[in-house]
């Protein structure tokens, strides 16, 4: 791979959705993940393709709308809407489905998704530092590879999981390698780019080849002089999971001459500095060890979300810190008391904005982001 | 040095020029253009005051029409006009409560009066002029006659925060007889209410400035204080405060 650009990236999903479809007209199997939750290792040591499936777009609301209650986060609905129309490719090539007992409203969701595909959900305990939480999440590792091992039809060795275990945490560390680039200034990377590469990611059907054109991709970026120029404001962007399609809160912040340097949220940073550790003598230990770390708000306590943002103020000297709650999502929208507390005590302003993903607030974001600007550039 | 502030409303388009110890205001119906309010504004302030163009050194607008002028300069949030509008005349204040008919905001100023924080509640109507707006019309009253006929010893207390239920519930405190200006007492302290809990939130300093055309409801500024535990200053602010904050915004960028 001698040159990758930002459009290879953008057409990550629509060259593997080709690919995607070829490897299930050859016996390959898709499975459907919607968080960041589900040990991808598993689907890809038992020689599946793990796809992406979260919900970032609004036309499917309607129709979710028809079974689920309106007053629910948008990333729910729109992922089950997705489904219930058959309007996501992914979703439709997907063999099975893998949930996590997240928050109630998806948790809930899932029982419905049933009626449309087999959905296996884990239970995610939600107390990471506690015997019994852990306990539970490897037997849930466990489970999971049982359903898997059954539902496709194979047989997964341990050497396999290492395997992937080694392929995860070398594209963990290349899409890091990215996004620490931006610690610069000025950021060689827009917001928007780099949602476009961190998003894209999970599209893929190979995660070496994604490893490569990340690696690749940092490269050319250290060689080529960015021309930009220093942005107004440097901004943080922290709370649900933003994709393309969701993308408005980035776009205006930009449109208004800053830059989102960094992004906390689970399409971003969230799980990057996670890698699984070789340490252990079982794999299944292993994994589970690195994902009941990650700092989702339906932990509780979530004392990392909170450290990681802090430390990423600093690292990526960001002047504002920009906390976007989906309506009706609970967990992110407490936690906000717990972040703001802890931005401000940095002396940094701190801005929490609630949302959809219709276009109707754009006005009222607008005033909101730019008098948060005003307040660092005076 | 000679600056203009412009702030273009949805309503009427205001403008301040500042030129030395002269100033200069005017306003206008806004219309349907934003842009051409603003460049009439422009040119009415160029021939009261017998200004040149080029002698005008910043433009600086700010309202909702604000993106919509080429000829300015620079567009400021109302946020920042707002603050910096009202530290002129009121330096003392570090809390602004503005209540307008479509929206609430809390904004904290430090001594020069640059914003340090800010909330803005523009999504519900709840403790905002339009929900005093439909409780009048339920009570088949004016906006403008609440606060003289409120009873603060008989007040009830309106628990629902929605517009849309707080008004059956007024309808059935009516039904059971309870009197109009007990209710009244309850609606200007759910406002209030409401409306300390956001400036709480954004944490209160003193001075405590109350802005915005709710401010004018003496029964609204009674129970705001309750609410803050404070004294509230209520500025003698014009429409033109907006405006004014633009202009002096323009001499310091
Ligand atoms: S925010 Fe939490 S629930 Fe949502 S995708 Fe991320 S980890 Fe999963
Ligand atoms: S954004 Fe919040 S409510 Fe929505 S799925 Fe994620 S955790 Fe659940």
């Amino acid at each position: 791979m001698s040159n990758v650009e930002l459009k290879d990236f953008t057409s990550i999903r629509e060259v593997n959705l080709l690919r995607i479809k070829e490897a299930k007209e050859q016996g390959g199997k898709v499975v459907g993940v919607y968080c960041t939750y589900c040990p991808q290792e598993l689907i890809l040591a038992a020689g599946a393709i793990p796809v992406g499936l979260c919900g970032t777009k609004e036309e499917p609301i309607a129709a979710a709308e028809e079974v689920l209650p309106r007053n629910l986060c948008p990333l729910i609905k729109s992922s089950y809407g997705f489904a219930a129309t058959d309007t996501c490719p992914f979703f439709h090539f997907s063999d099975v489905i893998i949930g996590e007992t997240t928050c109630d409203g998806k948790k809930k969701m899932f029982e419905i998704m049933q009626e449309i595909k087999p959905v296996h959900v884990m239970q995610l305990p939600h107390l990471k530092d506690s015997e019994a939480g852990l306990e539970l999440w490897i037997k849930e590792l466990h489970r999971l590879k049982k359903f898997l091992e059954e539902k496709l039809e194979v047989d997964i060795k341990d050497e396999a999981i290492w395997k992937a275990i080694d392929t995860v945490n070398a594209e963990t560390r290349a899409a890091k390698d990215i996004c620490d680039l931006n610690q610069m200034d000025p950021p060689p990377l827009s917001g928007l780019e780099l949602l476009t590469v961190t998003w894209s990611r999970s599209f893929t059907a190979d995660k070496n080849e994604v490893t490569n054109m990340l690696e690749t991709f940092k490269k050319r970026l250290l060689e080529k002089k960015v021309n930009r120029p220093r942005p107004r404001a440097r901004v943080l962007l922290t709370g649900c999971p933003v994709g393309l399609g969701t993308e408005k809160v980035i776009r205006i912040t930009e449109e208004l001459g800053a830059a989102v340097v960094a992004m906390e949220n689970c399409s971003g940073y969230k799980t990057l500095e996670l890698l699984t550790s070789q340490e252990f003598d079982d794999p299944i230990v292993a994994l589970a060890h690195k994902y009941i770390e990650i700092p989702c708000s339906c932990m509780s306590p979530n004392a990392y979300r909170l450290e990681l943002i802090g430390r990423m103020i600093d690292d990526f000297k960001a002047d504002a810190v920009i906390d976007l709650t989906w309506q009706a999502c609970h967990t992110y929208n407490i936690e906000a008391y717990a972040v703001e507390k802890m931005v401000k005590g940095k002396g940094i302003p701190y801005l929490h904005l609630e949302s959809d993903y219709s276009n109707s607030d754009l006005e009222s974001l607008k005033i909101r982001i730019e008098a948060l600007l005003e307040m660092v550039t005076g | 040095m000679i600056s203009i502030g412009l702030d273009i409303g949805s309503v009427a388009a205001k403008g301040v020029m500042l030129a030395g110890d002269r100033s200069f205001k005017v306003v206008l119906p806004t219309g349907w253009s934003p842009r051409d309010a603003g460049h009439n504004i422009i040119e009415h302030l160029l021939d009261v005051s017998g200004i040149r163009r080029s002698e005008i050194n910043a433009i600086v607008v700010t309202g909702y029409g604000r993106v919509a002028l080429d000829e300015a300069d620079k567009a400021v949030t109302e946020i920042s006009c707002h603050a910096r509008g009202i530290a002129e005349f009121y330096p003392e204040v570090r809390t602004i409560i503005d209540i307008g008919g479509q929206d609430s905001k809390v904004i904290r100023i430090n001594e020069k009066g640059k914003v340090v924080d800010f909330a803005m509640n523009d999504k519900c109507a709840a403790g905002t002029g339009r929900f005093l707006q439909v409780m009048a019309n339920t009570l088949g009253m004016d906006v403008s006659e609440l606060s003289v006929a409120e009873i603060v010893e008989e007040k009830v207390t309106i628990n629902s925060m929605c517009t849309v239920f707080a008004e059956s519930e007024i309808v059935s405190l009516m039904a059971r007889g309870v009197s109009k200006g007990g209710i009244i007492a309850g609606i200007h302290e759910s406002v209030a209410r409401r409306v300390a809990a956001m400036a709480k939130r954004v944490g209160i300093k003193e001075k405590v400035a109350f802005t915005g055309g709710v401010a004018l409801n003496a029964g609204i500024r009674r129970a705001l204080g309750r609410e803050l535990g404070c004294d509230i200053i209520i500025p003698d602010v014009c429409q033109f405060t907006g405006a004014l904050g633009a202009a002096l915004l323009g001499f310091e960028s």
